[in-house]
């Protein structure tokens, strides 16, 4: 009789788990109308940007219609002083700087304006693009100064076209780009942001190109946004008082030439 | 203190005293050729790198050395933004891997003026490959990024004067991969990538760095 009760407790536990497990494995209900449906685990994550040992960025995304913010990278920083002049200047000060002077010219065109680094840090190139590429609506300018080059001028660079490496099987199937070559989607509108703040430089910095120049910037390339480098030069003057100077410039040439863009921008063109 | 404590005591710094001594003495003996050692190591401070780099740099002569009138692009001295060219005697080989060999060295070493430097002058080329789809494969030593003029306008100049001058006198290359010390680097000197493949164009300026394929096992030529 003991044995009978034992056993059929024993049955019933093993009918119980089964219908415990075939509930946690039923579908989800639908969702209801008018109630968007739930995502699946499959779905793309909207801002999430996988390191770069994952190295895609998301799908190429038709051209935004709204540009609210400018990512502004003033490179190097921390142990990385960049280039440096004689009289004991450093790239990674005076970027620091102009970034900020920039930062307020932007602000006031109603821009909002993420600094890669706020200090004496030194992000990675891919921090730098991951802030970029974690943005809807974005532009991306990366500032620097020469060690060599005529003082006083400037010269705005977009990334440099270039042939690709083959696509991976991942990235072909799932339609997101390749972390290496972010940029390549957005050549043009970075070629034509380059042009605006060109022309400003040119109007400002007696002896600058009127034209801006193409090469390949390593920091561009990761940027899946439009994205330029301006290169002020140089570290060589004899003192800093100089580049100091061309801080006001540089910062109201910029902001009025992303204010020009974002009416491009927007309007759906390049 | 009993007497005979005093005295094992005394005896005890005695013995200490003389080994004391003893020392200085081999100490004064020993120290002319240990300074002699010093400074015999401090004129001759060469690595090993060093000595790779002096044997790499000897002139690179082959049977088929012909004097030729090379075109090398140095920086203008006119417009330092810019490369020109300048023709100068150089004996080159009609083997297309030396020849380049040849040029690079040149490029590096027979600058005419300092303000026309283009690669920094304690770089040198540890390896030279042609491969045939006619990708140039050159690998510099580290010096080519530490001593690298830093700046997105610098680095620019150093890669198309290397392409620009192999592209003038070397038939047959189509494009450039630049290693630093047998490696991919990711920059030649913080801005440049030196992700892709530079174009070199036959007699013509090469401007930026195309991207084809990643370079494949074939080599033609040796270190």
């Amino acid at each position: 009789m003991p044995s009978k009760l034992i056993g059929l407790i024993f049955v019933w536990m093993i009918a119980a788990a089964q219908v415990f497990s075939a509930q946690a494995q039923s579908p989800q209900a639908p969702a209801a109308p008018g109630q968007p449906a739930p995502q699946t685990s499959t779905a793309v994550p909207q801002q999430t940007l996988p390191a770069p040992a994952q190295p895609t960025v998301e799908p190429t995304a038709p051209p935004q219609k709204t540009l609210a913010i400018v990512v502004l990278d003033p490179a190097h920083g921390g142990a990385d002083l960049g280039a440096r002049g004689s009289s004991g200047i450093s790239e990674s000060d005076v970027v620091l700087s102009f970034a900020r002077l920039v930062r307020i010219s932007l602000e006031a065109q109603g821009l909002r304006v993420i600094l890669t680094r706020q200090a004496n840090d030194d992000p990675s190139f891919d921090d730098r693009s991951r802030m970029a590429n974690a943005q809807r609506g974005d532009v991306f300018i990366t500032l620097h100064v020469s060690s060599t080059g005529q003082p006083g001028t400037v010269r705005v660079y977009s990334m440099a076209q270039m042939a690709l490496p083959q696509k991976s099987a991942f990235a072909s199937r799932s339609g997101l780009l390749p972390w290496d070559r972010a940029q390549f989607s957005f050549i043009e509108q970075s070629r034509r942001l380059a042009e605006l703040i060109q022309i400003q430089m040119a109007q400002r910095f007696r002896g600058s190109s009127e034209t801006p120049f193409e090469a390949p910037v390593r920091q561009l390339r990761t940027v899946g946004a439009p994205a330029v480098a301006i290169e002020v030069s140089s570290v060589s003057v004899p003192d800093r008082a100089p580049l100091d100077q061309m801080g006001p410039g540089l910062a109201d040439g910029v902001a009025r030439a992303v204010a020009a863009f974002r009416t491009i921008y927007e309007a759906g063109g390049k | 203190m009993k007497p005979e404590a005093s005295n094992a005591l005394s005896k005890g710094l005695k013995t200490t005293i003389l080994i004391l001594c003893a020392l200085v003495a081999l100490g004064l003996v020993t120290l002319p050729g240990l300074r002699q050692a010093v400074q015999r190591l401090r004129s001759t401070p060469k690595t090993e790198e060093q000595a790779r780099r002096e044997v790499m740099q000897e002139p690179i002569s082959t049977p088929t050395d012909v004097q030729v009138q090379a075109q090398m692009f140095w920086l203008s001295a006119a417009a330092p933004t810019s490369l020109e060219a300048t023709a100068i005697q150089l004996p080159l080989s009609a083997d297309s891997v030396e020849r380049s060999k040849q040029l690079l060295n040149a490029l590096i070493a027979r600058v005419p003026a300092p303000e026309k430097r283009t690669l920094p002058a304690e770089a040198s080329l540890l390896a030279f490959y042609i491969q045939p789809d006619g990708t140039a494969i050159a690998d510099f030593s580290d010096e080519i990024s530490s001593g690298m003029p830093s700046g997105i306008l610098s680095e620019q100049l150093a890669v198309q004067s290397i392409a620009q001058t192999l592209g003038a006198n070397v038939a047959g290359i189509r494009q450039l991969k630049i290693l630093v010390h047998g490696q991919e680097a990711e920059t030649l000197a913080g801005h440049l990538g030196l992700y892709g493949f530079f174009p070199v164009s036959s007699g013509a300026p090469a401007a930026a760095p195309s991207n084809s394929s990643t370079p494949s096992s074939g080599k033609q030529g040796t270190h």
